[in-house]
């Protein structure tokens, strides 16, 4: 099991807590990661500017791995979205392909549609498994109650998750929680956008959707909300307080990165895992673990 | 909403829409207006309405949508593309109105200065010394900026357009 581990621009430089937990995770289920010091930008970012711009930007790292011969596991649903979006592009559309190849011919490239993406959690499922990581679990988190946030990006578009997961009924970040021995919490506005997109655009609007997922979580008494997107973390964690203030809600949600909830179940401490960078202490479960 | 003036309409403007890469699907829309039950941005901002900017483009209210601020509200979420039963694929449709807003100037400051910094850098954000040592901390790899390729790789608008037309000649 090994793959090119793709950072992005955000993980690298404002989530160190999430790259260090998926690290340290992966090594310890036995997966090999590898850096790829040239990679950029997914290219997500221009994609409201130029659809093409922001194909030939991820199509260059496609290219960087294809060169290499492995594939890419992304940690950011954004990254992961994008570039598959457009491996898969390339590896079926000629017509994008030459097109995108013609533009990345200054910088001597080329892509031929040969490499994988996949996010951090479909590498979990797929090739270790739920049954793999129940039996690597050494500290069980049990009395732990966990709710889960894919982001919509992990789901959609759902023709480029075909055989990993539902985007009505999504089940593998709730089985993977279940497997470190926590409980799963359950609750109406699971599926909710957490309106990072718009962030940028309109705070006020952005704000008022990830209101309601914080006030329905915060309302079911778990311990944390569990999810692997640098884009949602920044609405879920870091504009909480702003929420709270602009809603007259009382929220204290922590937010973690489902990797430090696996590491924690693998028997690493949380400063190992870069609980210190959460911004939101998840107290009460590190109380139950640690003391 | 102020009346529509027919003289005004443009009915070039929904067959430009769709020969941008992703607008293709538009013209098989119904006005079933499953979009915009799904989006969850238009109940809390009207003015973002899937259904409404399809029928906008159809009628060819190019100023109208073109110069709104309107059609950079989208979340990116995907479920109107998701619910559509005539497979317009909405998400993409409103990438392709923007881009086309963008070729005619009508851009969010923001989105200007994130692609500049990405010629810079090769990256959305600046990795510098400060990041380094904070990465060492954690006992992460140190990340070399390379972005001696986005010149090359995001020509400016003109020597871009050029680049197209090559292509498709």
């Amino acid at each position: 099991m090994e793959a090119l581990l793709y950072l992005g621009c955000t993980v690298p430089i404002r989530n160190l807590n999430y790259e260090v937990s998926a690290r340290l995770t992966a090594r310890a289920l036995g997966i090999t990661f590898y850096d790829l010091e040239e990679f950029g930008c997914c290219g997500f970012p221009l994609k409201s500017l130029s659809v093409e711009d922001s194909f030939v930007t991820a199509a260059r790292n496609l290219a960087l791995a294809e060169k290499k011969g492995l594939d890419i596991v992304a940690l950011c649903n954004a990254c992961s979205g994008t570039l598959s979006e457009v491996a898969h592009q390339v590896a079926t559309d000629l017509e994008i392909r030459e097109k995108i190849n013609h533009r990345l011919k200054p910088i001597g490239l080329r892509v031929e549609g040969k490499v994988k993406v996949r996010n951090f959690m479909r590498m979990l499922w797929e090739d270790i498994g739920v049954e793999g990581i129940r039996k690597a679990v050494v500290r069980p988190l049990t009395g732990i109650a966990l709710a889960p946030h894919y982001g919509c990006h992990y789901l959609k578009p759902s023709e480029l998750n075909v055989g990993f997961d539902s985007a009505e009924t999504p089940r593998t970040l709730a089985e993977m929680i279940a497997a470190t021995g926590a409980s799963v919490v359950n609750y109406p506005s699971l599926l909710d956008c957490c309106g990072g997109g718009l962030l940028g655009m309109s705070e006020e609007v952005a704000n008022a959707m990830a209101a309601r997922k914080l006030e329905d979580v915060s309302k079911t008494g778990a311990h944390a909300l569990v999810l692997v997107c640098p884009f949602c973390n920044v609405m879920y964690e870091g504009q909480q307080k702003k929420i709270a203030k602009a809603t007259g809600l009382d929220l204290k949600t922590p937010v973690v990165y489902y990797p430090q909830v696996l590491g924690l179940a693998l028997g690493m401490t949380s400063e190992e895992l870069g609980f210190k960078l959460n911004r939101i202490k998840p107290s009460g479960l590190l109380k139950i673990l640690e003391g | 909403m102020s009346k529509i003036n027919l003289n005004e309409l443009d009915p070039e403007f929904k067959h430009q829409v769709a020969e941008q890469p992703g607008g293709e699907g538009l013209k098989a829309c119904f006005a079933c207006k499953a979009c915009t039950a799904a989006c969850p941005v238009q109940p809390l901002e009207k003015r973002y309405d899937p259904r409404k900017i399809i029928r906008m483009v159809l009628l060819g209210m190019k100023k109208e949508v073109l110069e709104s601020d309107f059609i950079w509200l989208c979340s990116s979420c995907y479920n109107c593309q998701e619910v559509c039963p005539q497979n317009v694929r909405f998400t993409e449709v409103i990438y392709a109105i923007k881009n086309l807003a963008a070729k005619e100037a009508c851009v969010p400051p923001g989105l200007t200065a994130q692609r500049s910094l990405l010629k810079k850098h090769g990256r959305l954000y600046e990795v510098g010394e400060f990041e380094n040592e904070k990465r060492l901390k954690f006992g992460l790899p140190v990340i070399a900026e390379h972005p001696e390729d986005f010149d090359a790789l995001l020509p400016d608008q003109n020597s871009q357009q050029t680049n197209e037309s090559n292509v498709t000649t």
